[in-house]
């Protein structure tokens, strides 16, 4: 196979396609509507499920729906739209029926704009619906990554009955970018043993819901996901390095945010300051142990994000203490540019922060109320 | 360098975004790493219309850039809000047919050509995009100028083919207009 | 020539209740149109101080920009319960929200039902363009079979995809709904008469009656892809046989309050 240049959403469905979606229920929404257009044409050609639903709210259930009967079923939508799904999300992680979420993040919260954000980190990564589950959720930075993880996330929600959230933001979802498609999947499934998929003759009848009256039932409910969690957390960590062996400053981002300072790191690096990047694919299972073992050699944190800081929150669980962490983040539907992450390496590098205690966020408001003052 | 950054901005229906399209498959078919980011979403609809593309040897880090090291302003707005942006040593390229000013930068290189015009006189005032990164290619030289002509050969929809040559000439108008340009400067 | 200026009357004059922000609309649009009725009856009614509108999500999302009046902006298809929270704190309001097709008989559909179905003395203004427009050109539960969207690039398949949803006729059959027809933008005479049913609509709510609603047919060039005459001729031609125009429900009183 080579490389073609590829569009962002429409790339990324077509992966799903070729991973054996047989499912997908979706409302249109900027910036991920490219990913419902591309399932509208591809889904009925292939004699496969596609249906523009009257809402997220319904869209997100004919995917539960799909879901329970063993096929692969997903959604893509952006922010606003995945708001509106939480309650089915919930449903659909208390049932442990695996499905694909697809969230091409925009700026808010509110209506906001179609603007490309990393806003909704804490919404994917810690939750969002009610009661307590783990989604899986993975960030890709790049249209190839996005085809491959998109691919990858059909797996893992299969192998582990899970949510899989794959979040980029809307910079991906627009952009074009050479990348090679997988081959198409023979859709040659094995029907797990638990699908609700009326087949019933020979067997006992089977019945998928969310409802465990009995407390008891739904404390059993509850440490089976957590369980899994702890085995997803064991065995599916995620993440790319640049330049980390001997980094004195680390920078912690992903998705967009990853890709802007990998610019920043190679110029710093000509510059001979000792800088790495480490851009975590996962960020549920989030690599805690990973950066806590950078926290021993390195001597100090950079966390890019964009957003408000919601990752720092995690790099700081991570860290320990052991090192300082600042932060630098654009939020809105901004995407930083390279220089801004350059400049913070720069300052980094020239007076060495020491104190481990200090409100990063805070000391990052006072900064970034001065850069934006001079871009306007 | 080895990364090169270029925004091709103007009014929507101006063909900025397939402009910016066809420089990336070139680049991408000539072996080069690349990447597309189009402005997006309803604002466009009788407003701007521009994409940054990024050229380079290495796998691209960022996809967006501050200060492009090429620029091409279909329209008045486009110079107005890109001049200030311009990489120092980088290049405007100007479409005279509709901008009536000149840059007031002396560390960035302008060239004035008059990319309707042209197109009109080819016959079809929607190639000025394709004269105008002609003449972009000629000046920045990331890319051997014919490469265009055969990623629109290889890319181009099939319905569209007919109009390949009046398509190629007037990407070779741009390039000899920039020749001539820079020849009269020696 | 100033005598001519002279005798000229003022044919168009911008109503007080809009906004002197030119709207952002495509080329032959006729939200612009819907835009400058609801804001001519505003005026004539003098209301336009006692008025709350609730804008949409749709390419109307800036109509509060447009309305120089209050305004509120929904969550997408949600218009008629943030209508329905005002006017059940602020009775003596006068609430309308004003929607596309997307907006209310998709993702909206429960709200503008239920709201209907209370009876809320609230006005909807309803823009039917087959399509959904902001968001580049999808399939939206009024699109016409076999038409052609983004999201049925085969035309719409009434096997799949069903039927168009006519709302005004549906919304009629509820029992506390006032007053629900069905107008058109398609040429002078029918804005005219667009204009009488927006202006009834309101005066509905203004003496307490209940529910009104006017479905107004739109065009949306740029998403029919067909130019700003010829979209006209659409409505016209293509729309009005699915979308007939015609009074769906007149409750009896409202002939003594238009006296
Ligand atoms: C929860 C949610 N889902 C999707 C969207 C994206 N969206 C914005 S407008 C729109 C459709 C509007 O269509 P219509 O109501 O027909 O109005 P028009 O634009 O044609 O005037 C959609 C799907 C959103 N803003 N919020």
């Amino acid at each position: 196979m080579v490389k073609k240049l590829l569009k962002g959403n429409e790339a990324f469905a077509e992966a799903a396609i070729r991973a054996g979606c047989e499912g997908f229920f979706g409302y249109p929404i900027t910036p991920s509507t490219e990913f419902l257009e591309h399932m509208a044409k591809r889904m009925p050609e292939l004699g496969r499920g596609f249906v523009q639903a009257e809402s997220e709210v319904a869209a997100i259930n004919m995917v539960y729906g799909a879901a329970c009967t063993g096929k692969r079923a997903m959604t893509a939508s952006s922010s606003p739209g995945i708001s509106l799904m939480m309650e089915g999300i919930s449903y659909i992680a208390g049932t442990e029926v695996p499905a694909v979420i697809v969230n091409v993040m925009r700026g808010g919260p509110g209506l906001g704009n179609i603007a490309p954000s990393q806003g909704d980190y804490n919404q994917m990564v810690k939750g969002g619906g009610h009661g307590d589950y783990f989604p899986i959720v993975l960030a890709p930075a790049s249209v190839q990554e996005a085809i491959d993880y998109i691919t990858l996330a059909f797996d893992l929600a299969d192998k582990y009955r899970s949510l899989v959230f794959v979040i980029v933001d809307g910079n991906l979802g627009q952009m074009m970018e050479p990348a090679e498609l997988p081959p198409m999947r023979d859709l040659d499934f094995i029907t797990p043993e638990w699908a609700v998929d009326g087949e019933t003759e020979g067997r006992e009848r089977r019945f998928l819901s969310s409802i465990y009256i009995d407390p008891k039932d739904e404390e059993v409910t509850n440490i089976r996901l957590l369980r899994r969690k702890l085995e997803i957390e064991k065995n599916e960590i995620l993440y790319h390095t640049e330049e980390i062996d001997d980094a004195e400053i680390v920078i912690v981002a992903f998705g967009t945010a990853g890709r802007v300072a990998s610019t920043a790191v190679r110029q710093a690096r000509q510059e001979g300051i000792k800088v790495g990047l480490f851009r975590p694919i996962t960020l549920s299972p989030f690599p805690y142990k990973e950066i806590e073992k950078l926290a021993d050699q390195a001597k100090s944190m950079l966390v890019a994000e964009m957003n408000t800081g919601m990752m720092l929150d995690d790099v700081s669980l991570s860290v320990k203490g052991k090192i300082p962490i600042e932060f630098y983040g654009r939020m809105g539907g901004i995407t930083p540019f390279p220089d801004e992450i350059l400049d913070e390496i720069r300052r980094i590098n020239n007076s060495p922060p020491t104190d481990t205690d200090f409100n990063a966020r805070e000391a990052w408001l006072d900064r970034l109320e001065l850069i934006i003052e001079g871009e306007n | 360098m080895t990364e090169t950054s270029i925004i091709i901005s103007g009014f929507g229906g101006q063909g900025t975004l397939f402009a910016g399209q066809l420089l990336a498959y070139a680049a991408m078919d000539y072996g080069k790493e690349v990447t597309w980011i189009p402005s997006y979403g309803p604002e466009m609809r009788g407003g701007t219309a521009r994409c940054i593309v990024i050229i380079s040897d290495e796998k691209i880090g960022s996809p967006v850039a501050r200060n492009p090291f090429a620029v091409i302003a279909m329209n008045v707005p486009s110079v107005n809000m890109y001049e200030p942006l311009v990489a120092p040593g980088g290049y405007m390229i100007i479409n005279e047919s509709l901008v009536d000013q000149k840059i007031e930068r002396t560390d960035i290189q302008p060239i004035y050509i008059p990319g309707n015009d042209i197109a009109k006189e080819l016959g079809n005032i929607r190639i000025t995009n394709m004269v105008m990164i002609g003449a972009l290619l000629e000046l920045v030289q990331v890319l051997p100028v014919d490469e265009l002509k055969k990623a629109l050969d290889s890319h181009i929809p099939e319905r569209h083919r007919g109009t390949l040559p009046i398509n190629f000439e007037a990407i070779e108008r741009g390039a000899k207009f920039v020749q001539e340009v820079l020849a009269e400067k020696v | 020539m100033v005598s001519e200026t002279n005798n000229a009357t003022l044919v168009y004059e911008r109503p007080e209740s809009l906004t002197e922000m030119p709207t952002f609309y495509c080329p032959g649009c006729t939200h612009g149109t819907a835009h400058r009725l609801v804001a001519e009856v505003l005026d004539e009614m003098g209301i336009r101080e006692t008025t709350i509108g609730v804008a949409p999500v749709g390419c109307s999302v800036f109509a509060y920009n447009y309305f120089n009046h209050d305004y509120v902006e929904a969550a997408h298809g949600r218009a008629p319960a943030m209508a329905t929270g005002i006017k059940r704190v602020l009775p003596k309001k006068m609430v309308y929200t004003y929607q596309g097709d997307g907006d209310l008989a998709s993702i909206g559909m429960g709200e503008i039902m239920h709201a209907a179905a209370r009876g809320e003395n609230i006005t909807v203004i309803y823009l039917n363009n087959a399509i959904y427009g902001m968001t580049g050109g999808q399939m939206s539960p009024t699109t016409l079979p076999n038409m052609k969207t983004t999201s049925t690039p085969l035309g719409r398949d009434v096997e799949v995809a069903g039927y168009p949803i006519r709302m005004a006729e549906i919304i009629s059959n509820l029992d506390a709904v006032s007053y629900v027809v069905r107008r058109s933008l398609h040429n002078p005479a029918n804005i005219r008469k667009t204009k009488k049913a927006v202006k009834t609509a309101f005066q509905t709510q203004a003496s307490g009656m209940g529910f009104s609603m006017v479905e107004i047919l739109s065009s949306c060039p740029t998403n029919w892809k067909l130019s700003p005459s010829k979209s006209l001729e659409f409505i016209e031609e293509q729309m009005i046989p699915v979308y007939p125009i015609a009074d769906f429900k007149v409750n009896p009183e409202i002939k003594n309050i238009k006296g």
